[in-house]
Order: C-alpha cells, then sequence, then structure tokens
C-alpha cells in the first residue's frame, strides 16, 4: 500500500502541471524553430535574447512567486517598473545624480511598496488585491507627477552597463562563415543569479518553507507557532525588494521612463507564475516553473514579433488566453483533488 | 500511588456578551494519567481548553503548572506551547501541502550552514514516526495521509516538542474503531511516558476504554471529579445531564403513546441511493408523524444520508419515492418544492445568514422557493417573522435584529422557523441541539413531537443518543458510510443503539 | 440627559449612508470654499451651465459603473477591474459597426439600435465571462477581472483595427451631449435612469436579498433554495452590461472610440465608489445609493483636483490613497482596535459597578 502511495505521488497534479509547462515551452520553441527557421529561430542567440529581454520578469516573477505561495498576489509591480524607470532616468538626466544612486534609489523604491503593502496586508488584514491594486493606482500616477514625458537615458555609465556584452563559448556561423559568438548582457546574469537564491531560499531556509506552510493553511501555521503575520510582511518586502531590482534590469533594457511603461506587464509577471505552476490558491508553486512561464511569454512574444504581421496586442491576448486555460486547469485538478477526498 | 500534578485550574471564570461560559471550575491533571473532560455540548468543555491554551484569556482564577513557582498565563496557543501544553485539535492543524517530516519539524527544522538539512530532517522523523509506530514515509505528502494519521502526526509532532501537557480534543471523531485503537495505543505509550493527556470526546466507551480520571462539567460549571473505575457509565450520563434517569424514562414513555397513525403510502421512500465516497446504497422509509433517527458516530454517514436526500450532494445512484411519486432530487430546491425542509449540521458555516435580519432568516427559504420574481410583499415578511418569533420565542430585540447577535440556541430556532414557515412535510433536523442551553434543547425536543403529532415526517439526528431515545419512534443506525440497523419499539434503549452503533456481529452488512 | 441624546444622534449616525453623505458634503464644502461660484447654475446656449452641473453631468459613467460594482461586490465580496476595458470594447463595437468598419464616418453606415444592441451584447458577454470564471470556477474575482482588464482593451483595438473610430454623426452624440432643446446632459438621464432601473428590479423581485445572502453565506444560501452560482453569475453579467451602457456614454461624448483611453482607471474610481458608499468590500449587505452618492463624492473631488492643477495622470495617486484609507477603516483589525478603546474608555468610566 505503501508503494502504491508512492508512485501517486509523483504523478501528482502539481508535478503534473509543470511539467506540462516545461513541455508547452519546448513545443512552442521548437514549433518556432521550425516555422521560422529562416529568421534565425534556430540559433543560440535567439534563445539568449529571450533571456535578455525577460531578464526583469524572471527577477519579478519570483517576487510574485514569494507572495503567491502566502496565497496573496501584487498588481501594482507593472507600476513600479514605471516609476522605478522614471526615477531613475530623472535623476540621472535632470538632477546628474550618479547611476549607483540611481539604482539604490530603485532598490529603496522597490522596498517601500513592498514595506507598505505588506504592512496592509498582513497587519491590517485588508485583501491583498485591494492593497496592491491601490498600489498600482498610486506608482502610475506618481510616474506622472515626476514627468508626464517620456525621459531617455544616455548616461554613458549606465549605457555601458547596458551595452556590455558577456560573450558565450559558442555561437552561430553566418551566411559567409564568420563566427558570431552568442553573448548575454549583465542583466541576464543578475536575474539568473537571482534565481537560483530564490530557489535555494524556497526550499531551504526556513523561512521559504513557512511560506509555503502558511499558504497551505494559514490557520494550521499560527497553531504551529509561526509568526505569520510577520513571515508575510517579510514576503511582500522581498517581493517589493525584487520588483525594484527587476524594474532596474527593465530599465537597462528600455533606457527610458515614461507614464505608460510596463503597462499590463503585472499580467505577465501573474501569468509567468501561474503558467509554471503557482496555485492561485496558495501553497504550491516553485520560481523553476515561474522561470519556465516566463520564458514562454518571451517565446510568444517572439514568435508574434518575428511573424511580423500581427501587432503587439496579440501577445497579451494570446497570453490571457493561456493564462486563463492554466486557471481552469488548475480549478480542474482541485475539484478532482476535492473529490478524491471526500 | 500519589502521582505528581502536573497541572491545576483553580477557580476559572469567563463569560462572553450574555453568556457565562465558565464559572468557578476547577481542573488537575496528574502526571501519566489519561483525564476525560466530559459535558454536554455547550458545558463548557472547549471554552476550558481555550482558556488553557491562551485562545482566550480567563477574567479570574488561576493556572499552575508543576515546577513553574507562578501561576501561568497563556496569552497565546504558542505561550502555551512554549509552556509544555500542547493541543491537538479534530480538524488536525497541520499544512496538507507540506511533507510529513516538514510538519513535524515545522519552524524548528534542523539546519546546516544556516539552511534546512532535509536529510537530517527525514532521518529524525523517520526515527520519531518509528518509535511512536506511525506507520507512514516522513517525505510523503500530508494530504496523502488518512486522518487518523494526520491526527498521530499531530501527537508526535506534540510530543516531540517535549509537552508535558498533551491536550486531545475531540479526536476520535472521524476515525474509525481501528484507527481509535491505534490512537489509544499511543496514548497509553505517551501515558507511560509520563505524559499528562487532557482527553475530550463525546464517545462514553472510549472514556471507559482509556481514561484514569473524569472531570465533568455541565453547563459551565463544575459537577466533579471522579475515578473512572468508581463511576459507574449511567453514573456519568446522570452527572452530565444533570438528570435522574427515571426522569429520562418518564418523558419517554409520555410521548411513545402519541405515534402511529399508519398511511400507506411513506412520505419519503429511498431505494438505493447513495453518493458515492459518503454515503453507500440504502433503503429508507419515512412515514407521515414519524420522527426517524439517525444515529452513528461522526463520519459514520448519518449526515451524509440527510444531504443526499434533501440534495445538498446529488445522489448518484438509486431513486427516491415522495409520496408514492418518483422524484428527481438534483439540487436542495427541488428537495424544497417536493416539501422538504432541511436544519443542516453546521450552524455557522450552513445555517444562518450572519449579516441578515432575522426576518430575513426567516423568510428566506420561503421566498427561494417562490422564486425570484414573486417577492413577498413586506407586510407578509413582517407578519411571517413575528409569528415565528412568537411560536418558537425567539428571543431578540426586533425582527430587524441581524441574526448573529442572537444566542446560539435562538439562531436555530430562526432557522427552524425558517422551514416551518415553508410548511414542510418532511423535516430534516440534523443536530439542531448542538451547541445550545438546556432549555432550548428541551424546546427544540418538544416541538418535534408536537410537529410530528400534526402528521409532519421528521428526521432528526443528534452526537446524544438520550435525546434521540426520547424523541424518535424508530432509530437507523450507520456505521462507514452503511445503514447496519433499524430499531424500533423495545431496542429503544441506550445500551442497544450503543451496541449496533459499535457493532458486533448480527447485522453487519 | 445622555439617555435621550444617543438615541437621535445614534440613529442618524449609525445609518448606513451616513459616512458617505458626509463625504460627499465635505468634498462639496471644499468646493464651495475653493470656488464660491460652485453652485451656480446659469443656461448658457439653452443648456444647464456651471461646476456643479459638470460634476453630476461627468459622474454619469462612475454612477452607472458603481451600480454593478456594487452587485458584484455584494454577492462575491471581489471586485470586477475589468470594467474600464469592458467599457472600451462596447465602445469599440458601437463606433465600428456605425462606421461600418471605416476610421471615420459622417453618417450611420448601420442603424444606431444595432450598434447599442451589439455593444451591450459584447460587453455582457464580456461580464458572462468573467462570471464564469468566478461563479462556476470558483475563481477569485480579482483574478479573474485581471484576464479582462489587460486583455480587454486589446480586443478593443483588435474591433477597431487599431485606429481610433470617429463617428461624426449628431444623432450619436446626443447620448453623451443633449437631447433637443433639454437643458440638461443626457448622460444625466441615463445615469439616474440605469440606477433607477436597477434599483427596482433589485427591489420589487427578491434578486437584493438573493444578492445580500449569496454574498454573506453562499453555502447555506444554496441550502435554502437559492442558485449561488447562478446569482453571482448574473451579477457580473450585470456588471458587464452597465459597464457597456457607461462605455456607450463615453464614446459619445467624444463620438469615437479610443480603446486606450475609454475608461482609463475608472475601475479604481468605481471601486473607490462603492467603498465611499459605506459598502464593506467583503460582499454582504449593500446600499447602491450609497454608491451612488459615492460616485458623486469622487467626480467631486476629481474636480477638485483638476482645480487645484492635478493632471488626470496624477489623479491615481490620490485616489490610491484614499482607497487604502477607507480599506484601513473598514478592516476588521482597524474595528478590533477601536472597540477595544471605547470598551476600554466604558470601563474606566464605570469604574467597577459592572456585574
Amino acid at each position: 500500500m505503501k508503494q502504491r502511495r508512492k508512485e501517486k505521488r509523483t504523478f501528482n497534479g502539481n508535478t503534473f502541471l509543470l511539467i506540462i509547462t516545461i513541455g508547452l515551452f519546448l513545443a512552442m520553441y521548437i514549433a518556432g524553430m521550425v516555422v521560422f527557421s529562416d529568421k534565425g529561430f534556430g540559433k543560440p542567440q535567439m534563445f539568449l535574447n529571450l533571456l535578455i529581454s525577460n531578464a526583469g520578469l524572471i527577477v519579478i516573477g519570483c517576487g510574485l512567486t514569494i507572495v503567491m505561495v502566502t496565497g496573496g498576489i501584487d498588481i501594482s509591480v507593472g507600476s513600479v517598473i514605471a516609476l522605478v524607470c522614471m526615477v531613475m532616468a530623472d535623476l540621472m538626466e535632470n538632477k546628474g545624480v550618479s547611476p549607483y544612486a540611481a539604482v539604490l534609489a530603485a532598490l529603496l523604491i522597490g522596498l517601500a511598496f513592498g514595506v507598505v503593502q505588506g504592512f496592509l496586508i498582513s497587519y491590517l488584514n485588508i485583501q491583498p488585491f485591494i492593497v496592491t491594486l491601490a498600489g498600482m493606482f498610486f506608482g502610475r500616477g506618481l510616474t506622472a507627477v515626476v514627468s508626464k514625458e517620456m525621459i531617455s537615458i544616455k548616461n554613458g555609465l549606465f549605457q555601458s552597463w547596458a551595452k556590455c556584452r558577456i560573450y558565450m563559448p559558442f555561437g552561430s556561423y553566418s551566411n559567409k562563415g564568420k563566427f558570431h559568438p552568442a553573448y548575454i548582457y549583465p542583466t541576464v546574469v543578475i536575474a539568473l543569479a537571482v534565481l537560483i537564491l530564490i530557489i535555494v531560499m524556497m526550499k531551504y531556509s526556513k523561512f521559504g518553507r513557512q511560506l509555503y506552510a502558511i499558504g497551505g493553511n494559514q490557520q494550521s501555521a499560527l497553531m504551529m507557532g509561526l509568526n505569520v503575520k510577520r513571515t508575510k510582511f517579510l514576503a511582500y518586502v522581498l517581493d517589493g525588494f525584487l520588483a525594484g531590482l527587476g524594474s532596474f534590469l527593465f530599465c537597462l533594457n528600455s533606457l527610458a521612463g515614461f507614464v505608460e511603461q510596463a503597462k499590463g506587464f503585472e499580467m505577465d509577471a501573474i501569468s509567468a507564475s501561474v503558467i509554471g505552476g503557482t496555485l492561485l490558491t496558495g501553497g504550491v508553486g516553485t520560481p523553476i516553473g515561474t522561470f519556465f512561464g516566463a520564458l514562454i511569454k518571451g517565446t510568444i512574444s517572439s514568435l508574434i514579433t518575428t511573424q511580423g504581421t500581427l501587432s503587439s496586442w496579440w501577445v497579451r491576448i494570446a497570453l490571457s488566453v493561456l493564462l486563463c486555460f492554466f486557471i481552469v486547469l488548475q480549478s480542474v485538478f482541485a475539484a478532482m483533488k476535492r473529490k478524491k477526498h471526500s | 500511588m500519589n502521582q505528581k500534578i502536573l497541572l491545576t485550574m483553580k477557580d476559572i471564570s469567563k463569560s462572553f456578551p450574555g453568556v457565562l461560559a465558565l464559572q468557578h471550575v476547577q481542573f488537575t491533571l496528574r502526571k501519566g494519567e489519561i483525564h476525560a473532560l466530559m459535558g454536554e455540548n455547550g458545558a463548557g468543555k472547549s471554552t476550558l481548553i481555550k482558556v488553557l491554551t491562551g485562545v482566550y484569556q480567563l477574567e479570574s482564577g488561576e493556572i499552575r503548572m508543576d515546577g513553574a513557582a507562578r501561576p501561568i498565563v497563556n496569552h497565546s496557543p504558542q505561550e502555551a506551547q512554549a509552556n509544555g501544553i500542547s493541543t491537538v485539535y479534530q480538524e488536525v492543524n497541520l499544512c496538507p501541502n507540506l511533507t510529513v517530516a516538514e510538519n513535524l519539524f515545522l519552524g524548528r527544522e534542523p539546519r546546516r550552514f544556516g539552511m534546512i538539512d532535509w536529510k537530517t530532517m527525514n532521518r529524525k522523523s523517520e526515527a520519531l514516526l518509528k518509535s511512536l509506530e506511525i506507520p507512514v514515509a516522513p517525505a510523503a505528502m500530508l494530504e496523502e495521509c488518512s486522518l487518523a494519521i494526520q491526527q498521530m502526526i499531530a501527537i508526535a509532532r506534540a510530543v516531540d516538542m517535549r509537552c508535558k501537557v498533551l491536550i486531545l480534543d475531540e479526536p476520535t471523531s472521524s476515525l474509525d474503531d481501528d484507527e481509535v485503537e491505534k490512537l489509544f495505543a499511543l496514548m497509553r505509550k505517551l501515558k507511560a511516558e509520563g505524559v499528562g493527556i487532557l482527553f475530550v470526546t463525546h464517545f462514553l466507551e472510549q472514556v471507559y476504554a482509556v481514561c484514569d480520571r473524569i472531570t465533568v462539567l455541565r453547563n459551565g460549571g463544575f459537577v466533579g471529579e471522579y475515578e473512572t473505575k468508581d463511576l459507574p457509565r449511567v453514573m456519568l450520563v446522570a452527572k452530565m445531564l444533570g438528570k435522574d434517569l427515571d426522569d429520562l424514562a418518564e418523558i419517554k414513555s409520555a410521548h411513545s403513546e402519541h405515534r402511529f397513525e399508519e398511511e400507506k403510502v411513506p412520505v419519503i421512500s429511498a431505494r438505493q441511493l447513495g453518493h458515492r465516497g459518503t454515503i453507500k446504497p440504502f433503503d429508507l422509509d419515512i412515514r407521515k408523524g414519524e420522527v426517524v433517527g439517525l444515529t452513528g458516530l461522526l463520519g459514520s454517514g448519518r449526515s451524509e444520508m440527510v444531504r443526499v436526500l434533501y440534495g445538498a450532494d446529488r445522489p448518484d445512484c438509486g431513486k427516491l419515492m415522495v409520496r408514492g411519486r418518483k422524484a428527481k432530487i438534483s439540487k436542495p430546491l427541488d428537495a424544497m418544492k417536493l416539501g422538504m425542509g432541511y436544519l443542516p449540521e453546521n450552524r455557522q458555516r450552513d445555517g444562518i445568514i450572519a449579516e441578515l435580519s432575522v426576518r430575513e432568516n426567516i423568510i428566506i427559504a420561503l421566498q427561494a422557493k417562490r422564486g425570484m420574481c414573486r417577492l413577498m410583499s413586506r407586510r407578509e415578511m413582517d407578519e411571517a417573522a413575528d409569528r415565528y418569533i412568537d411560536l418558537l420565542q425567539i428571543k431578540t430585540a426586533g425582527r430587524e435584529t441581524p441574526v448573529k447577535s442572537l444566542s446560539g440556541g435562538n439562531q436555530q430556532k430562526v432557522i427552524i422557523g425558517r422551514w416551518l414557515l415553508t410548511h414542510p412535510d418532511y423535516l430534516i433536523l440534523d443536530e439542531p441541539t448542538r451547541g445550545i442551553d438546556i432549555g432550548t434543547k428541551t424546546a427544540i425536543q418538544k416541538l418535534v413531537l408536537s410537529l410530528a403529532d400534526q402528521g409532519m415526517a421528521v428526521t432528526f439526528i443528534s452526537a446524544e443518543v438520550e435525546e434521540m431515545l426520547r424523541t424518535c419512534s424508530r432509530m437507523l443506525v450507520l456505521r462507514d458510510g452503511r445503514k447496519v440497523g433499524e430499531l424500533s419499539g423495545d431496542e429503544l434503549n441506550q445500551e442497544t443503539v450503543m451496541q449496533t452503533i459499535a457493532g458486533g456481529g448480527e447485522d453487519d452488512g | 440627559m445622555a439617555e435621550t441624546k444617543p438615541s437621535v444622534w445614534k440613529k442618524i449616525t449609525s445609518n448606513r449612508l451616513f459616512l458617505p453623505v458626509v463625504c460627499l458634503l465635505v468634498v462639496l464644502l471644499i468646493n464651495v470654499i475653493r470656488t464660491p461660484a460652485f453652485f451656480q447654475i446659469s443656461i448658457r446656449n439653452g443648456v444647464l451651465y456651471g461646476y456643479i452641473v459638470d460634476v453630476v453631468n461627468r459622474a454619469s459613467e462612475l454612477v452607472i459603473l458603481a451600480v454593478g460594482m456594487t452587485l458584484v461586490t455584494a454577492a462575491s465580496g471581489g471586485q470586477d477591474i475589468s470594467v474600464g476595458a469592458v467599457m472600451a470594447v462596447a465602445a469599440a463595437v458601437c463606433c465600428q459597426i456605425l462606421s461600418g468598419g471605416k476610421v471615420t464616418t459622417n453618417a450611420f453606415q448601420n442603424p444606431l439600435l444595432l450598434a447599442i444592441v451589439a455593444a451591450l451584447a459584447a460587453s455582457a458577454l464580456c461580464g458572462a465571462f468573467n462570471g464564469f470564471l468566478v461563479a462556476r470556477l470558483k475563481i477569485q474575482p480579482m483574478v479573474a477581472t485581471l484576464i479582462l482588464f489587460t486583455a480587454g482593451r486589446g480586443i478593443a483595438q483588435l474591433v477597431t483595427q487599431g485606429q481610433i473610430t470617429y463617428v461624426r454623426v449628431g444623432t450619436y452624440q446626443v447620448i453623451g451631449g443633449y437631447i433637443a432643446s433639454c437643458p440638461i446632459p443626457t448622460p444625466i438621464f441615463i445615469a439616474i435612469g440605469t440606477a433607477l432601473l436597477v434599483y427596482l428590479v433589485l427591489n420589487k423581485t427578491a434578486l437584493g436579498l438573493s444578492i445580500e445572502s449569496v454574498g454573506i453565506n453562499g453555502s447555506a444560501s444554496r441550502l435554502v433554495g437559492l442558485n449561488s452560482t447562478m446569482i453571482q453569475f448574473l451579477t457580473y453579467v450585470l456588471c458587464g452590461l452597465l459597464a457597456g451602457v457607461a462605455g456607450i456614454v463615453a464614446s459619445s461624448r467624444i463620438y469615437s472610440a479610443d480603446a486606450n483611453n475609454i475608461g482609463l482607471n475608472l475601475e479604481m474610481d468605481a471601486i473607490l465608489a462603492v467603498a465611499l458608499g459605506g459598502n464593506f468590500l467583503g460582499g454582504g449587505k449593500f446600499s447602491l445609493m450609497g454608491s451612488v452618492i459615492g460616485a458623486f463624492t469622487i467626480q467631486a473631488l476629481t474636480t477638485t483636483l483638476y482645480a487645484m492643477n492635478v493632471s488626470g495622470d496624477q489623479l491615481p495617486v490620490y485616489k490610491a490613497i484614499a482607497v487604502v484609507i477607507i480599506v484601513t477603516l473598514q478592516s476588521p483589525v482597524f474595528q478590533e482596535f477601536l472597540k477595544a478603546r471605547k470598551v476600554r474608555r466604558r470601563r474606566t468610566a464605570e469604574g467597577g459597578s459592572c456585574g
């Protein structure tokens, strides 16, 4: 009997969701390689570009996974990006502040969002959605307060960070047979480092396990002596910090600040997390899943851009459909689990 | 054999708005004993435990633990735990999405270089589980374990945290006999190790099976502390009910004269009706003017049976006849239209609609039955509400008072009023007397009898067998989701009922 | 003395609408102090003119949205954050049909009625989609509506093929303008008419009671014979439909469908209106009147902020702060804190006399 139980476990719904996600990513990517082979989809650089353009998403997605595992959510991240980019641009271009200080400001803004939202959610027990919805409007509005015009970042040092290529030992050959090594930007290194740190934290730290415990059953976690409020608070603080850091990476990509920036990004981050197997009800989810979720989002947008004729809002619609599909899938799994138990 | 005293609670009082939940209660727990805390629902057992574990603050009295110079005050379950008092509740307080090992060590995980050392944790868990003879792998997910195992894991966690006092709050309610036996083995093992166990249960046999002493509470007051071997079962029941046994017999004989108005066609007639996973196919006939009791342990399928009849769970096999005609019930509204009413087991969760007024709570079922477009006139509503407030003597400031501000018993009356207003032919009452005061209890029992006299068919479920003996003309006994017996006439006595509930060969299905 | 005073005073203060009305009065007072001419109404070019008329007129869409938002909040304990996007979809459908697919038109290519019905059908469909996710699949309302919140404007773009569709026809502008020589702006009629209609439907049928009942306790409601799923679903459809009405009004005002800007940030205003109206965002009992008052308060506030040279982009900052304050005041933790303080104060006042 014990044997049977073990077998079942390897095929439980949550692992299954993650397998679907990875499978979906591979299928989409391979399909892209086949269909758009003439447009360079098969080159290693194409894959690295996925990482480059989604470095911010990976970091912010990790933050979202953390709060979603506790059963919460954060929809303010898109606005935090806009605000951070705008503030950084404004500081460097108009106030003549050094890029280092600007980065510090970015992290502080993220932290501030995390602290305030975390306090309201965990200590005052207000619905995370309402709080972060307010945060979302607050951030976007504040961006407009800083400047209504777009500010491009021309700071030399900052630009050099953004354009610093790190070459890989592999690459591709051009038509003339010239070797082009593949490259990444520092943003990718930071994003991957954060990803690994968060993976380790979620699996091997007390804090990480407490997040899961709270998401699994908050009442139980409380009864088992965990400081639920503080843990939840810290989850939002960390999420805020990662939003700040992710925004900085995003800024390195966009090199500009404007009010409409990263509009709807919260959707990308939530989708990445949910597609990666994080349950909206909390208690289940891994950063590695989120990573694949982010790659799926990236693949969809590069497929649509490579295709050329479809307009960019198709990315969002496709992602919504995918998110919808996964939400339905989760709800079906949950119903099946309930049935099995009763 | 003077055992060392572990815990004393002296002169404990606690009140809630309008209710004196505990008055000058005392409790003493010795080292290496299993001590039952007995009392009817509403006697104050859970309040006492909550005071002890710091969920509630006590108003007067003191709690002393062995070894502590001063009385201890617990402000939270965590603090109680730090003082060596652990509780395992009926609804297990563990995290279903974590592994067994994590649940054992959550919050105090073994670490290496600041990281959780999964290997050590699993090894330690393995050892702990083995020492307590709990058959489960540390790496298994908790949600895949049976409830009994989960309960044992919770106990293992408490034990491993060096608790001196272990409170088991109705741990056996949803376990089968086999599992209960395993749990008892674990309890005896802990007892031998010197842990003091406070055991709350409403199953008498279990008390006599494992407990050394019994403390009885009644109506928030302290009745007495007894050695189990000195207190016969009948006496215990009498202490809990606060009534002489002769008294009970009298009520019983008085009412059994009423029954019989035989009618050929049963109001409700189920044939092989069932719901996968909760209740096995069963047959049931209920006639006009009959009070049929359903009994069995919690989780035996008694609530599940009525849920299927009422369409709260959609039956997946068998057929149901209402007044001789085949009926298709897929949702509660269908059942209501066929003249059924259902007072659910869990008043807070499934019964009252807390923020709505008494009036709205009373009329809502009739309104739903009439349909969305035919709103009752305000006058009609007021009259209906007033009528039932009056008839059932519901104590409320007015009909517009939110029902949540009423006491439990009065809330229950509101729900009864809600169903009476729909003039049902068949009324299902699932634990209508749970957690309410004695006066209301008696009133409800009387009401059930008078409704039956007027020709209503009633199904009555109660955790208290005595109560059912007093009201029912027939009793169905369930075990493990299966109907295992039907008692009537002379068989309706405590002993036979208990025997049938416990099982013992004769008509096992 | 202490006996009689609370009874009258308490009756007023304990009324659900007390706080919403006070808020409205405070905002109006600020406006009057800043602009003494705030309440002056004059007739220019045959139509009513003045700050207050403007506030009431501009609040129309918000009133309509707030009504729908109140219903979903009451029934599901969550909010529909897709209403702004749904407005854009309705506007896009309406204008696209009227223009017959062209970017701009000077005459109706299709009947106005057809366009309106199609737009309302599209918005009701959006509502039904949300409703299905929330009521049937039991997904948290805000997550479910987040999907359309982001995808909705994309869909609207899809409908208008990425263009801003202009309908330069006088008849169309009536909806957001004036009927013939009536001096009162049409949106006011539409808003009041919609609110009244919904109010009547709720109170002349059992729908109002059912919504409250489902919002407070879904499982108990099911057992008394209410179809909780259906009722929740219905509120979302209704909310979508109302968002559609608001969308048509908004698009008529600018005689175009601007998928990016119609209904922008209005979801926040609508939620704020519901909260300001004294409705608990966790669902249950509700007051439509409160939400309507809330909507007017917010529009008045918006006007004030505009008058203080705050640009449209920056408004959300203040509104977000307002929302946080309101939900904090509503939060059980804060209420508990207040109650504890009250009890403590009473205890110290009474001394040890209580039994």
